[in-house]
């Protein structure tokens, strides 16, 4: 019997959860018990009440993109007077700040840039890992598909061309919802499902760790969220290659898709499934650039064990008008508020330094 | 309720909120020292749920503030203004009526107004501006006047405090606001509000309020520098004085805003103390029908959950909120109604437009 009693019980017990079952749950069971259960799921895989983030910056390298996906803001045509492509002494400067401000990664993305060739990207890879010693997560699957499509490489030869020049991770962007019905309105010209999944295969083959991320709250159905989160799970299941989950909202304002923003409640309910259905995944990260962060303290009672980074800068939800900051001293505070303890990690989610 | 609670210490108190025993101070105090915050949740809920159901009221309402201008200069305050400081100012009664009649609102159905303790002002001043209120919009209900106002207007008219409030009823005064008693602990008013009514004369004001057949609201400014117990003895002392008179109708927690404020090196309140406190509240105010979830203080996003943490109401519309505001609060300044129905319909709640008095306003739309 699949009662919503029958369902919370079997979660409970410890239960891998049906996309059915799924469903039910997100629909009908009150927010607490959401709560309650992505709670105990996540003290079961996390015993110690610790939450970390990662002290890194964004690094956009160009803005440029051809993909023009409705829910962006970001973006810009190539002719456009406020198209850029990074120079290296901004570059530089921008490394050396981070470094400066205790940070150990960045996270290297940008627009799918007709202009700039294959050999662009490894050079700025060997250009970084030469003279600083951060972390380099970077480039989403939809950059590593152009990347593909402008060398005429395969995608593991070009995803194996990354790591030798120096890549270390891959951040789990561009999935959006990852039912192609939904990509072909939102995200037309973005590499499709089975394509962002092959990606994140192979580079989990070659060894490089990778996040995954959702954005909803636009034209998605809740059936299709559940998928979302099943492909991620069978994924998993093969390679294990996922560090985290990170759902986040998808904010409306200076884009295409005139919805209204998803609230604070639907943000925690879609969190707290997360939880429960990636029972695969060892860290859910709350997304505080999307949800401010009262909601994003909320959400560590929500089953997230994570607040992803301090974000020293950030570009892509600010084009948006959403500009939450947080420093490193805000996160904190906002960890012990919660009775949780502080530790600022790596991006393989090592603790390097307990914070008070 | 829920499956189970991770803090083993809320199952005791589960057992009395099921069989309707009133909770004592110790309760109080295990509650805001867990970390199981959901669980605080959970038992809230369950109260709210048995008292409402599945409703949330709202009501369409509108803030005047008459004056900034205030001797009392409490440490918490950004909004007051000495009398010949910049951007003091005092409303005339026309200004009043002008702001009343520029944009007349059909759906209109409270006026929340307070202000600062003027020097100079006569009682007949606070009189005329109920008057005129009453003369602009006959239909509305006025909640005016917190204790504290109250107190200085029987100060300045010499009359006792009964017949100061029957003379606001008599203009139109239809209902008292909560403010004014912030937290009600003898150290927390030596420390930040000394020149304001002691709460031995809060609690006065209120039965005489009540007493006269006015009803009024009930609030704690928290997040500044009480303790965990002044928090708790204030409920207490509420709870004890609705025992008197059962003249409250909502409990509205206020979350202190720094900004501007001379105690702007205190942190804003945290997402987990602002849902305790209105689930706490809930608890421990068992004779309390309503709580409110004034999503000014906590902003719109943990307004919407304090629904499921114990409160029953979002206040309002309310159009041009300024006392919050000028502390640095970074919700809006007023909300549409369909924003607020939204916010309840969106969170599987069912919105109940009411008025001052919690009746249901029924809208021709």
């Amino acid at each position: 019997m699949n009662t919503i009693e029958s369902i919370i019980d079997a979660v409970y017990q410890g239960q891998r959860i049906s996309a059915e079952s799924a469903e039910i749950l997100y629909h009908n069971g009150p927010l607490l018990t959401l709560a309650n259960l992505a709670d105990h799921i996540r003290y079961k895989k996390h015993p110690d009440p610790v939450i970390t983030f990662v002290v890194d910056r964004n690094i956009n390298y160009t803005n440029v993109c051809i993909s023009k996906c409705k829910f962006c803001a970001f973006c810009r045509p190539l002719a456009h007077e406020d198209a850029y492509v990074i120079s290296k002494e901004v570059l530089d400067q921008k490394i050396q700040e981070t470094i400066d401000l205790g940070g150990t990664q960045i996270l290297l993305q940008g627009g799918l840039n007709p202009d700039l060739p294959f050999s662009y990207y490894l050079d700025l890879l060997s250009h970084i890992k030469q003279k600083y010693d951060i972390h380099i997560h970077g480039f989403s699957p939809p950059e590593i598909e152009h990347m593909a499509n402008i060398s005429g490489l395969s995608l593991r030869e070009t995803i194996k061309q990354l790591k030798y020049a120096g890549l270390d991770s891959i951040p789990g962007g561009g999935a959006e919802i990852l039912v192609d019905q939904v990509r072909c309105h939102v995200s037309p010209n973005k590499c499709d499902s089975k394509t962002w999944l092959t990606i994140m295969e192979t580079a989990h083959e070659l060894g490089l760790p990778s996040s995954a991320t959702m954005m909803f709250g636009h034209i998605e159905t809740p059936t299709q969220i559940v998928t979302h989160m099943m492909r991620i799970r069978e994924l998993q299941d093969k390679t294990s290659g996922f560090t985290a989950f990170i759902p986040w909202s998808f904010q409306p304002d200076n884009t295409h898709i005139h919805v209204r923003k998803a609230t604070a409640w639907q943000y925690l309910r879609v969190l707290a499934l997360s939880r429960i259905v990636l029972d695969n995944i060892a860290n859910i990260q709350a997304s505080w650039v999307t949800q401010g962060d009262k909601v994003a303290q909320l959400a560590l009672s929500f089953g997230a064990n994570d607040l992803g980074s301090t974000m020293i800068e950030e570009n892509v939800v600010a084009a948006t008008g959403v500009h939450f900051r947080l420093s490193k001293k805000d996160m904190i505070r906002l960890i012990h508020t919660a009775g949780l303890k502080a530790a600022q990690r790596n991006c393989t989610y090592d603790i390097l330094q307990w914070l008070s | 309720m829920i499956l189970s609670f991770k803090d083993k210490q809320l199952y005791a108190i589960k057992e009395k909120i099921e069989t309707n025993t009133r909770l004592e101070r110790t309760d109080g105090i295990t509650l805001y020292n867990t970390n199981d915050l959901i669980g605080v949740g959970a038992l809230a809920d369950f109260v709210r749920r048995k008292r409402h159901g599945n409703k949330t009221y709202f009501v369409y309402n509108q803030h005047i503030n008459y004056t900034n201008i205030c001797k009392n200069r409490c440490l918490f305050c950004a909004f007051a203004r000495d009398r010949y400081e910049k951007g003091a100012y005092i409303y005339s009664v026309d200004q009043v009526r002008e702001i009343l009649t520029q944009n007349k609102r059909s759906h209109l159905k409270e006026i929340h107004m307070v202000g600062g303790i003027h020097p100079n002002a006569p009682f007949e001043y606070y009189l005329d501006l109920l008057k005129t209120i009453r003369d602009v919009c006959p239909d509305v209900h006025i909640k005016a006047f917190t204790a504290v106002e109250i107190d200085h207007f029987s100060t300045i008219s010499k009359l006792s405090l009964s017949e100061t409030i029957k003379e606001l009823k008599q203009a139109g005064l239809d209902m008292v606001p909560g403010g004014g008693s912030e937290v009600m602990s003898d150290r927390v008013h030596g420390e930040l509000f000394p020149k304001k009514i002691h709460r031995k004369r809060w609690a006065e004001v209120m039965k005489a309020v009540h007493a006269e057949g006015l009803t009024s609201n009930a609030t704690m400014l928290y997040g500044h520098i009480e303790t965990i117990e002044e928090r708790i003895d204030h409920f207490i002392q509420l709870r004890d004085i609705q025992d008197e008179t059962n003249g409250f109708t909502a409990f509205i927690p206020l979350a202190f805003h720094s900004e501007n404020t001379k105690l702007s090196h205190i942190a804003p309140t945290s997402a987990y103390l602002d849902l305790k406190t209105t689930a706490i509240a809930r608890l421990m105010l068992d004779n309390f029908d309503h709580i409110k979830a004034y999503w000014v203080m906590l902003g719109e996003k943990l307004a919407q959950i304090a629904q499921t943490f114990g409160a029953d109401d979002l206040d309002g519309t309310i159009i041009e909120e300024k006392i919050t505001h000028s502390a640095g609060a970074k919700s809006s300044k007023g909300l549409t109604r369909d924003q607020l129905m939204h916010m309840i319909r969106s969170a599987g709640f069912e919105p109940e437009e009411r008025d001052a008095f919690y009746q249901p306003v029924r809208n021709n739309e």
